[in-house]
């Protein structure tokens, strides 16, 4: 699959944007465990996200991916553990704090969840409007961040006239519109054609690459994830390209998930080289 | 159906009336602080007080009209059926304007709360909502709360009104009983203790069904059949127990004004 360890290139650059305040880990898990009805869904989970990263998780349906991106956003509380976002413990903190935690992260959810009843604009711009922006600033960066997603044409449809892609698209434009330190990535490309999953995949590359987001990423199919740790974007041309002598992306990193705890945590090669079999037969489905 | 310990059962039951009385004190909380969506609370004045207003006049018309008919029957064995007014008008004013509007704002929109807010609990929108930086509480169960109580207290007024004039006009043309009597009867019988009783209920039902409607909607689990289940159970509970606060508040204001 890949040339020896020795002749690949890694691609280094320079960590993400400044984030004020937060010279540490963007986001810690420190031995959290949470169930529901009973049933344990994630179990002494530990890990850490530095600036800059994207931390692609992957695992089995039914594993607890999601819950493990609404815990860092703090919309479930943890039954055991710690979570730090921006040197910040997510699990202690009071819901009214949570908001302006919040404000730092983007999150794009599994099947988008646009408001129905808003129009584009509106749903990408809901955060500005709640902020009590100005109708021209709003529409302007509604505009720039519809223009980063190539959509700027469907800015006064419902979510109701637009197809599963231009919906994540969307749902990205939002997640983006207030340039967060932090993005949260829940399945973007899940149910999607390939055609559309790589355009979401090259959307993703472009804020990692242009705006060097600190991101995590959950997907189902192994070719997004490996097209994203092995392909960079070039913003002369426009489009993604694959990183020469087979070199791979640094700043992405992998975590694996398998019942309800964490069986991988590492760069591509390492996971690429594992000796595990459970992840040997995983990676090969 | 899954069946559980009398334990859990108990435990849940509890549980929920819990999460009720947080999200109703949240939602009642709101109230004094800010930020308001003045804007989703005239949305929810003109859906829930308008949209309304069709069902409440045709429920308070007949009511009235029915309530005179069968008043005139019972009161005409003792030769007393100039006394129909006075029974059409305190009836509607104390206790069936208040809870047959309740009943009939209940249905309509405790239901309309339940599924809205239920579909967009299932689809994740009250969580993206959350993520969003918006109080949810305060973006989507206090406007609803606010409007309810403000237009049913309108409303109630309203079926009031139109009762008393269905009253009349069967009064008037199937009883042949004088009209001007009828009113005058209706009106002279009213103390300030009858219209205390029947605009204070309304605040209280106002609040019942929005809160009630939003709670089921709030917590609505398991897809299409989830929102469905939701609805249902936010017009049964909102229904109930309107008809025992209307008993609470009956009995509480007899105390404090007297059987007058």
């Amino acid at each position: 699959m890949m040339a020896a360890q020795s002749q690949i290139e890694i691609t280094h650059r320079t960590p993400g944007k400044a984030t004020p305040g937060t010279p540490g880990p963007v986001v810690v898990f420190d031995n959290v465990s949470v169930g529901f009805e009973g049933h344990p869904v994630l179990q002494d989970i530990s890990f850490k996200v530095e600036p800059g990263e994207t931390r692609i998780i992957l695992g089995p349906a039914g594993c607890g991916k999601s819950v493990l991106m609404k815990l860092t956003n703090g919309l479930i509380c943890p039954d055991d553990g710690a979570i730090t976002v921006f040197d910040q413990r997510v699990d202690t903190t009071s819901e009214l704090e949570l908001y302006k935690l919040r404000e730092r992260v983007g999150m794009v959810f599994q099947e988008s969840a646009l408001f129905d009843s808003l129009s584009v604009r509106d749903n990408v711009g809901y955060r500005l409007y709640e902020a009590g922006a100005s109708a021209e600033e709003a529409e302007g960066r509604v505009l720039e961040a519809l223009r980063f997603v190539e959509l700027e044409q469907a800015i006064d449809k419902f979510p109701s006239e637009l197809s599963g892609g231009m919906r994540r698209r969307v749902s990205i434009a939002r997640a983006i519109i207030t340039r967060p330190d932090l993005i949260l990535y829940d399945s973007p490309t899940g149910g999607l054609d390939p055609i559309t999953s790589t355009t979401i995949v090259e959307l993703v590359m472009k804020q990692r690459d242009v705006s060097h987001t600190t991101s995590l990423l959950i997907t189902h199919r192994m070719q997004d994830a490996f097209t994203l740790a092995m392909n960079r974007f070039n913003t002369r041309t426009g489009h993604m390209e694959r990183i020469p002598n087979d070199g791979i992306e640094a700043s992405t990193r992998f975590m694996v998930l398998n019942e309800h705890k964490i069986v991988f945590d590492g760069s591509t090669l390492e996971l690429v080289h594992t000796q595990d079999p459970w992840l040997k037969e995983y990676l090969s489905e | 159906m899954k069946f559980v310990s009398p334990e859990v059962f108990a435990k849940q039951r509890v549980a929920a009336v819990q999460e009720y009385s947080l999200l109703a004190g949240q939602a009642f909380a709101n109230l004094f602080s800010k930020p308001r969506y003045w804007a989703d609370i005239y949305t929810q004045m003109d859906s829930i007080g308008f949209g309304s207003l069709p069902i409440v006049i045709l429920t308070g018309f007949f009511t009235g009209c029915v309530l005179a008919l069968q008043s005139a029957t019972a009161l005409q064995e003792f030769g007393a059926m100039s006394m129909t007014g006075r029974m059409v008008s305190l009836s509607m004013v104390r206790e069936l304007g208040p809870v047959l509007t309740g009943l009939m704002v209940s249905g309509r929109n405790a239901s309309g709360m339940a599924s809205e807010i239920g579909s967009m609990k299932v689809t994740e929108q009250i969580d993206a909502m959350r993520a969003l930086g918006t109080d949810p509480v305060r973006k989507l169960v206090t406007p609803r709360v606010i409007a309810t109580i403000l237009m049913l207290f309108f409303l109630t007024i309203i079926s009031d009104a139109f009762g008393t004039a269905g009253g009349g006009m069967v009064s008037v043309t199937l009883l042949h009983l004088n009209g001007s009597a009828y009113f005058h009867s209706a009106y002279r019988v009213l103390v300030y203790a009858d219209i205390i009783q029947g605009l204070t209920k309304p605040l209280f039902f106002g609040f019942i069904i929005a809160s009630v409607g939003c709670y089921f909607g709030m917590t609505t689990k398991g897809g299409t059949q989830g929102v469905g289940r939701a609805t249902t159970q936010a017009v049964v509970f909102s229904s109930v127990l309107i008809i025992v606060v209307d008993f609470l508040i009956s009995r509480a204001m007899i105390g404090i004004f007297g059987g007058q």
